[in-house]
């Protein structure tokens, strides 16, 4: 069986907050229910599946089902990273096509900045019982170190550039000026990139993800739902996840598990990489979205740089509009997870609902790609492939 | 950036049950990785269960603790700028580590390092690496 037309995405939220320090993380995600409900024109009765990660505030999805007085009939609460969502739309349309549900709504929301302001922790700390981290953690390992060892293995076996991993940011930034809500709007050079402070070799500070609070929300539902909706609904064509860990110490770190994600969401959507007409590549670091483009078919492996070089990635002008909204480099990366507001900038293009400076003419197929965990250690990646319909 | 590296203090690791062998091994300068003796592989990071075959007949085995540099970098945002690494070693596992011993510059992917057991705060010693010493015949 295969999830191809078998369920749509008919509502889409994203919170317009970047500060939600007077917020709960409880009411962010009734915000972003509450605007996707609206937004496909159902209410709260109608739905009967809920998704969620862990970082919802209570076990599981219990605590979010209990604020919200929501009755469903299917759940999961499950973890991928910021490739979650993206695993959950494909997760809601098998059971949608099971028959357990018509209408699931997928939340997301974190508040990493309002929590720092207020004396929090760093961002969800593992227990010393995870198998690997005493591994790495007595070596530095942070996020921007660990995608930092990938972005030099890839400079020294491909000869990618400085200067190409900053177009990606300069691209984002071009798309993020027309975005009103987006959290740095302002247009960089691949000058002001490379003039920004080194991080960590070869990742200057604007190579780097913003952290923003807020969230999102999707409302998947069934074909026969969807024929009795007015708003434009958009097609679940292909899915596929894939995990790549250590592998006991065989580590290659030029390619992504979306190699593997992107192949099988490619096969089950039918299409190739060339039919695609706009792209939300996870943008964590300039240097995933390079990776994940290879490992997509969009390039051959290594020639990610120059594919994103010289303006590739801006709408209208590039080989491949990604990110139009300014992506998690300029305009939201909520709660440290990139996969919620790829899915939802694709379905705006499909809709047509882009900021009309980004929009992508006559929007067809759209791919939305995201990764959670590190590009360095271990990570999950999720592929989803979407059409108007 | 011509300081050299490797005067941070690193964390105290966390071991387990599992692992305690491998970090008491540390504390007496041995580099040991995990051995299967059903499928005959070696494994890093050392565990129960061979990540090759699922056998429970795994070993710690000492390595020789030398090996060359797969990817580095340096973190210039610490009070202490450090060298994150990954180090293939010469029984076949990439481990990762920190370069230690000479200048963030000298780095190079590539280059042939030999492990040394440095002083962690409060806890085991951890294995890190410094450029190997090449003697002349």
């Amino acid at each position: 069986m295969s999830i191809r037309n078998q369920a749509c995405i008919a509502g889409i939220y994203e919170h317009p907050t970047r500060n939600a320090k007077d917020i709960s993380l409880a009411a962010l995600h009734g915000d972003v229910i509450a605007g996707a409900l609206a937004d496909a024109g159902l209410g709260k009765d109608d739905v009967d599946g809920f998704f969620c990660d862990s970082d919802a505030p209570g076990l599981g999805a219990l605590s979010m089902l209990d604020y919200l007085g929501l009755s469903v009939r299917h759940v999961e609460a499950s973890e991928s990273g910021g490739a979650t969502y993206l695993s959950q739309v494909a997760h809601a349309a098998e059971a949608i096509a099971a028959g357990k549900m018509k209408v699931a709504v997928i939340s997301m929301a974190g508040r990493p900045r309002a929590d720092a302001a207020a004396g929090g922790v760093a961002p969800r700390p593992f227990p010393p019982s995870t198998p690997d981290l005493q591994f790495e953690l007595p070596y530095g390992a942070e996020l921007v170190n660990e995608y930092a060892l990938a972005a030099m293995r890839h400079m020294h076996d491909f000869g990618t550039t400085a200067e190409q991993l900053a177009w990606v940011k300069v691209a984002a930034s071009h798309h993020a000026q027309h975005n009103p809500h987006a959290m740095l709007p302002k247009v960089v050079t691949v000058e002001e990139v490379l003039g920004s402070p080194m991080i960590a070799d070869p990742l200057h500070r604007m190579d780097c993800c913003i952290v923003s609070d807020g969230g999102g929300a999707i409302v998947v539902v069934s074909p026969d739902i969807a024929a009795g909706l007015k708003r434009p609904v958009v097609k679940v064509l292909g899915h596929g996840e894939a995990v790549k860990h250590q592998n006991g110490g065989r580590i290659d770190l030029t390619f992504s598990a979306a190699a593997f994600s992107g192949a099988d969401a490619f096969a089950e959507a039918g299409i190739v990489p060339s039919d695609i007409d706009y792209a939300s590549i996870y943008d964590s670091f300039t240097i995933t979205v390079i990776t994940q483009l290879e490992d997509l078919g969009f390039c051959a492996k290594g020639q990610g740089g120059r594919f994103v070089a010289d303006g590739g990635l801006i709408s209208g002008v590039g080989r491949l509009p990604v990110n139009t909204d300014g992506g998690g480099l300029c305009n939201n990366h909520p709660g440290y997870r990139g996969g919620m507001t790829k899915i939802i900038e694709a379905v705006r293009q499909l809709r047509g609902e882009a900021a009309p400076q980004v929009q992508v003419k006559d929007c067809r197929l759209a791919l939305a790609q995201a990764m959670g965990g590190s590009l360095g250690t271990r990570h999950a990646a999720a592929t989803l492939i979407l059409e108007r319909h | 950036m011509t300081d050299r590296l490797g005067d941070r203090i690193p964390a105290a690791p966390e071991p387990t049950v599992e692992t305690v062998g491998y970090w008491q091994a540390a504390d007496s300068h041995r580099l040991m990785i995990g051995r299967c003796r059903t499928c005959g592989e070696a494994h890093f990071y050392p565990r129960a269960r061979c990540p090759r075959c699922l056998s429970a007949d795994t070993v710690l085995e000492q390595a020789e603790g030398a090996g060359t540099v797969y990817s580095y970098s340096i973190m210039r945002r610490a009070k202490v700028p450090y060298a994150i690494a990954y180090v293939t070693l010469s029984e076949g596992p990439t481990m990762m580590t920190n370069i230690v011993g000479c200048a963030a510059d000298d780095i190079r992917i590539g280059m042939p390092v030999s492990v040394v057991f440095v002083e962690s705060d409060g806890g085991h010693r951890v294995p890190m690496f410094e450029p190997a010493v090449i003697v002349a015949e």
